[in-house]
């Protein structure tokens, strides 16, 4: 009953990673850009959360979506400034601007917010509502209501991307950007936008993060930005779908791997991403072009 | 220093001349003996706190060469380097617990690092740029877990380093500081060498651009192996020199051995200074040190300065200061390209370059 418990718990928590997994894998499909600001992007997100909720005093859930839209402007005028800038100049500089990007955020919220970590709506009854089945799993609706979101999130993005015309837009740029451009599109325009949702999800995921457990100036590169890339290899490039897999993978090894042994837990992750890195490096799902 | 490889294009000899630099050699060659006994020589004109200060900059210096090597000429920007920075000071710490002096582990730290590489290039060798720059960090990250399980070698807490208790301080500063020193120029001289050697040439044509060299048939894979591995034994004995300088080993990812902050010194020194030549990374750790003494009341703001300079760089300045000042004056202390010289041109004439191969 304890693995049962622990298999059901990975499952939930890969909803998160596959949340934080979204942005990274779309930012990349789109712009080729590989953002290893990415996980820090999520704890800006929740102390953007911390500072939104001290000033309004609204409730938690209720700030999440002024902090997806703040995110979202953060994310469109960063890509059409900073990103785009280093973009032009190619890939060895986007990597160096994203990483010097990284150090930047980490190191200053460290010194503006301290080392010391912080939750999100602590005290909210919701936060620490949950439900049993049987005698021993019980199941928190939060990681519930998290992962659903992820689902929502992941393939609500995988079919506007597919069918709606902005979405067909944004795969035309992504393939061939100057095809597009002489069809009449603005990529860099085009690139914000990516961003902004690319952004906008990152969000959602550090709001989350904030309320599940903590966030800390280092969680961004410590843990948020591997996880996230580790889901992306494992489910595959180029596909939504294939990165809510990986997510659900990575979170269930995470599990199983504690439940032998609790300082295992992230080794046991890394486990399955660097087989699946060996083994089988297209990702677990191959098929898909998309986004 | 300075190589003259006659062509026998057309009939006539000296028709085009093909030389290491444009200048004579031998004087900048002099000008770094002159350097390297100086600094040689400094622990006994300083105090003690100013080696100190010395040892870390000779560090993120090594640091710096053994990136630039990656990045700049084999195009493997990994972020991943701490790595081998903290298997480097682990290979000085294991030894030392078995009654080996510490000085003699960092030659186990540099072949230790570069042995544990071997896996690892194996693990990212397909992967590219983006790719491969986040995975060596998920490498980073599980040898630092792997380790961390190991509690004979202090598991997570780390543990201090044995084998230099009864040391004078000043004469351990001073022996660390020779230590450090030779590694680096050990590190400088083995690029500079390598660069001028075959690899070198092959190095360049993949800086350059790497399809061509591919279909050129130059090794590519083989070459960029060579140089994880290089690169990894350098930044070992780097970790080494480490574990010496604090007399402990601490891993964990904030202030440990372990922490990705070691990529991003080495990784910005390099990018300040110039990416792919030899002296930027030298200018960079110079840039490094400045601030990192300036600002050093300040917590982790030198961090936050040298992050942002190296973006301003990297998007304004991509040759880095060294690049820039190559391009007004054309100088190279490090001469690894060729000069192509045109026909009548002399040696010792002022003419603006226009045939350098770099």
């Amino acid at each position: 009953m304890a693995w049962v418990n622990a298999i059901i718990q990975g499952l939930l928590t890969g909803g998160l990673y596959a949340l934080f997994a979204c942005g990274l894998s779309l930012m990349f499909g789109v712009m080729k850009v590989i953002n290893l600001a990415h996980g820090d992007l999520a704890v800006v997100a929740g102390y953007i959360g911390v500072g939104v909720i001290a000033i309004t005093h609204m409730p938690v859930l209720w700030s999440i979506p002024v902090v997806v839209v703040l995110m979202a402007i953060i994310g469109y005028v960063l890509q059409r400034s900073l990103i785009q800038g280093a973009l032009s100049r190619g890939e060895l500089t986007t990597l160096i601007v994203t990483f010097g990007l990284s150090i930047v955020i980490e190191n200053g919220l460290q010194q503006f917010f301290t080392a010391n970590s912080r939750g999100l709506g602590v005290g909210d009854s919701f936060i620490t509502a949950s439900f049993s089945i049987g005698s021993q799993i019980t199941i928190a609706w939060l990681n519930v209501i998290i992962f659903a979101l992820a689902v929502v999130v992941l393939l609500g993005l995988q079919q506007y991307l597919s069918h709606s015309k902005y979405g067909r837009l944004i795969r035309a740029v992504a393939d061939d950007r100057e095809a597009a451009q002489l069809s009449g599109a603005n990529y860099r325009h085009v690139f914000g936008i990516a961003a902004a949702i690319a952004f906008g999800t990152v969000a959602i995921a550090g709001m989350f993060q904030g309320m599940i457990t903590t966030i800390s100036p280092t969680l961004g590169t410590e843990t948020i930005l591997l996880f996230a890339f580790a889901a992306v290899v494992i489910g595959g490039l180029g596909s939504l779908w294939g990165t809510l897999l990986g997510g659900v993978v990575l979170g269930v090894a995470q599990a199983i791997g504690a439940q032998i042994n609790p300082s295992w837990e992230q080794l046991a992750g890394y486990a399955v991403f660097l087989a699946v890195l060996v083994i089988r490096p297209q990702g677990l799902t191959s098929r898909g072009a998309q986004a | 220093m300075t190589e003259t490889a006659k062509t026998g294009i057309r009939s006539e000899e000296d028709f085009l001349k093909v030389t290491r630099s444009r200048r004579n050699t031998v004087w900048s060659g002099l000008g770094a003996v002159v350097l390297i006994v100086v600094l040689y020589r400094f622990p006994y004109f300083v105090q003690p706190g100013t080696t100190g200060i010395m040892i870390q900059g000779l560090i993120v210096l090594t640091l710096a060469s053994m990136w630039n090597l990656l990045a700049g000429y084999a195009g493997l920007v990994s972020v991943g380097q701490q790595a081998f920075f903290g298997l480097g000071a682990y290979f000085v710490l294991i030894p030392a617990m078995h009654g080996v002096t510490p000085w003699a582990g960092l030659f186990v730290a540099a072949i230790g690092a570069a042995v544990c590489a071997v896996p690892l290039w194996w693990l990212v060798a397909r992967l590219r740029l983006g790719y491969f720059a986040i995975a060596t960090w998920v490498l980073a990250e599980v040898v630092m877990l792997v380790i961390e399980q190991i509690s004979s070698i202090g598991g997570g807490t780390g543990m201090p380093l044995p084998g230099l208790i009864g040391y004078n301080p000043a004469v351990l500063t001073a022996d660390t500081y020779w230590a450090a020193l030779t590694v680096a120029v050990l590190a400088i001289g083995g690029v500079y060498l390598l660069l001028r050697s075959k690899v070198g040439l092959v190095l360049t044509a993949i800086r350059d651009d790497e399809r061509a060299a591919k279909s050129s048939g130059v090794r590519v894979g083989l070459a960029r192996m060579g140089v994880f591995i290089a690169a990894a034994a350098g930044c070992g004995a780097a970790g080494g020199v480490l574990a010496i300088e604090q007399l402990q080993v601490v891993p964990g990812t904030s202030g440990g051995v372990f922490s990705v902050q070691w990529t991003a010194e080495m990784a910005f020194a390099v990018i300040i200074g110039g990416i792919g030549t030899i002296e930027g990374p030298i200018l960079g750790t110079i840039v490094y040190m400045v601030l990192q003494q300036t600002l050093q009341s300040y917590n982790a703001w030198y961090l936050i300065v040298l992050g942002l300079v190296a973006i301003a760089i990297a998007i304004f300045a991509r040759r880095g200061l060294w690049g820039t000042v190559v391009d007004r004056f054309n100088i190279r202390l490090f001469p690894v390209g060729y000069y192509l010289w045109s026909p009548g041109e002399r040696r010792g004439r002022r003419r603006a370059a226009t045939h350098v191969v770099r």
